[in-house]
């Protein structure tokens, strides 16, 4: 059976037909908040109820919370605040109560009603959710730039943004319907924001042995600089997939989420948004969302032990590494032999020999994968 | 400003058992009894309502998701 949506019920605030046309038509008569898309991205992403049990970017009970228990005010696990911040002057004298419209590239998509209005600090933001002050955490440089008002409230959308890979965007009331038609009753999640090297395939095989389907879901977009562009990222996998994968075990689809950079928090925000999906599993990787040296290579597997009640199963499973001695993938745990029989798998290293235009070594990535990821003439963002 | 004030309310369990689980949890990553009965009582509420049971679509929509599904080439 599918995993039971976080908090029980799957958020779905998407109005259609003539509640849409209405929506739309009294967006026009509201006071506009222009979102850049990583906003309103989330936006989306709450009314497709991709953050079930969330209905509206957080009020501040919720923000305080998230901050301090990593839970919701009704103790359901939450690590990442889904927030809304505006200048006073995008405000423009919004006050609680009001509704707005959210807009994006100059269209309205959503209506919200502004349940409250709240300052926040961001320097405790950053050194609870991030871990750090340091400003060259991404994360931590991007609070800068930020409102500093925080608006929450629920909203529902009118209008679905455009989305560049309109053939891989499922929502979670699809993959769930899915994985039920194709008889899965595990199913573990993949994130990603990478093409796949031979690693990444063997954790999602180990993975896969246990369970009847895995989900293979990358995010798309804001990435930082230097890392491989989504279309990259998706033409690998279907090259990885066709010549790879048994077709009837796995679902290959993209999400429109940014990446935080947040560690810990943001793997277990990741296992929440794919329990969302449908996933009962989650494979959580080594220095999972991490960035830098910000994060122990193994701090994201920790605090999954604060969470017995998720609802979706940690699959911890250890980086692979080529060994000529086994001669295939395998990890510490598996393989006797010392480290000059062994090829790691290095994600800076194949992004160098990429850029060089030469084709990595079969033991680090496919062939057929090298193959189309060197067709692009600057695979790299 | 967001500090724990509030947060946490008591509840009576009989000190038999307080002392016991005092003993249990001695050298593990529990630091008191009440994050061990907050672990606990997480755990085992997350059980009870997950037998509540999940999603049910409707059967209309649940034929147009499969349409959909099928466009684009999942089923
Ligand atoms: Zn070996």
């Amino acid at each position: 059976m599918v995993s039971r949506p976080h908090g029980g019920r799957l958020v779905r605030r998407v109005a259609t037909g003539a509640r849409a046309e209405r929506l739309a038509a009294e967006a026009r008569e509201m006071h506009v908040i222009e979102l850049p898309l990583d906003l309103a991205a989330d936006a989306e992403n709450i009314a497709r109820g991709v953050y079930s049990p969330l209905e509206g970017f957080l009020v501040q009970e919720d923000y305080l919370h998230v901050l301090d228990d990593m839970r919701l005010a009704d103790d359901t696990p939450w690590t990442i605040p889904i927030v809304l911040p505006v200048s006073p002057e995008e405000l423009a004298g919004v006050g609680e109560g009001d509704e707005v419209a959210l807009s994006y590239g100059g269209e309205p998509f959503a209506v919200m009603r502004v349940e409250e209005v709240y300052g926040w600090d961001k320097r405790e933001y950053a050194l609870k959710v991030y871990g750090t002050r340091d400003v060259r955490h991404p994360g931590v440089a991007k609070l800068e730039q930020m409102g500093e008002l925080l608006i929450g409230g629920r909203l529902e959308l009118f209008k679905p943004l455009p989305h560049p890979f309109s053939r891989y965007a499922l929502w979670p009331e699809e993959t769930r319907v899915l994985f039920e038609e194709k008889g899965w009753r595990t199913i573990a999640g993949f994130q990603t924001r990478n093409v796949p090297h031979r690693g990444h395939e063997y954790v999602q095989k180990a993975a896969l042995t246990f369970v009847d389907g895995l989900l293979i879901h990358p995010l798309v977009g804001w990435k930082k600089p230097g890392d491989y562009r989504d279309e990259v990222i998706v033409a690998a996998y279907e090259a990885l997939i066709d010549n790879y994968f048994p077709r009837d075990s796995i679902v290959f689809a993209v999400l429109r989420m940014a990446m935080r950079y947040a560690g810990p928090r943001e793997a277990v925000h990741h296992a929440i948004v794919r329990k969302n999906f449908g996933c009962t599993h989650f494979i959580v990787g080594r220095d999972h969302a991490g960035v830098g040296n910000f994060y122990g290579p193994y701090d994201a597997w920790e605090i999954f032990r604060e969470f017995p009640d998720l609802g979706v199963i940690p699959l911890f499973i250890r980086e692979a590494f080529y060994c000529e001695k086994c001669g295939g993938f395998v990890n510490e745990k598996i393989c006797p032999h010392s480290e000059e029989y062994r090829v790691r798998v290095s994600g800076t290293r194949l992004r160098e020999m990429i850029r060089r235009g030469e084709a990595p070594p079969p033991e680090l990535m496919r062939p057929e994968v090298a193959r189309v990821v060197l067709s692009f003439e600057n695979p790299f963002t | 400003m967001s500090g724990s004030k509030g947060r946490y309310t008591t509840v009576s369990i009989p000190v038999t058992l307080y002392e016991r689980i005092k003993r249990l949890i001695e050298g593990t990553g529990f630091t008191s009894v009440s994050s061990f009965v907050t672990y606990v009582l997480r755990e085992v509420v997350a059980q009870y309502e997950a037998e509540k049971g999940g999603e049910v679509f409707g059967e209309e929509e649940r034929r147009a998701i499969i349409e959909r599904l099928r466009k684009l080439g999942y089923l």
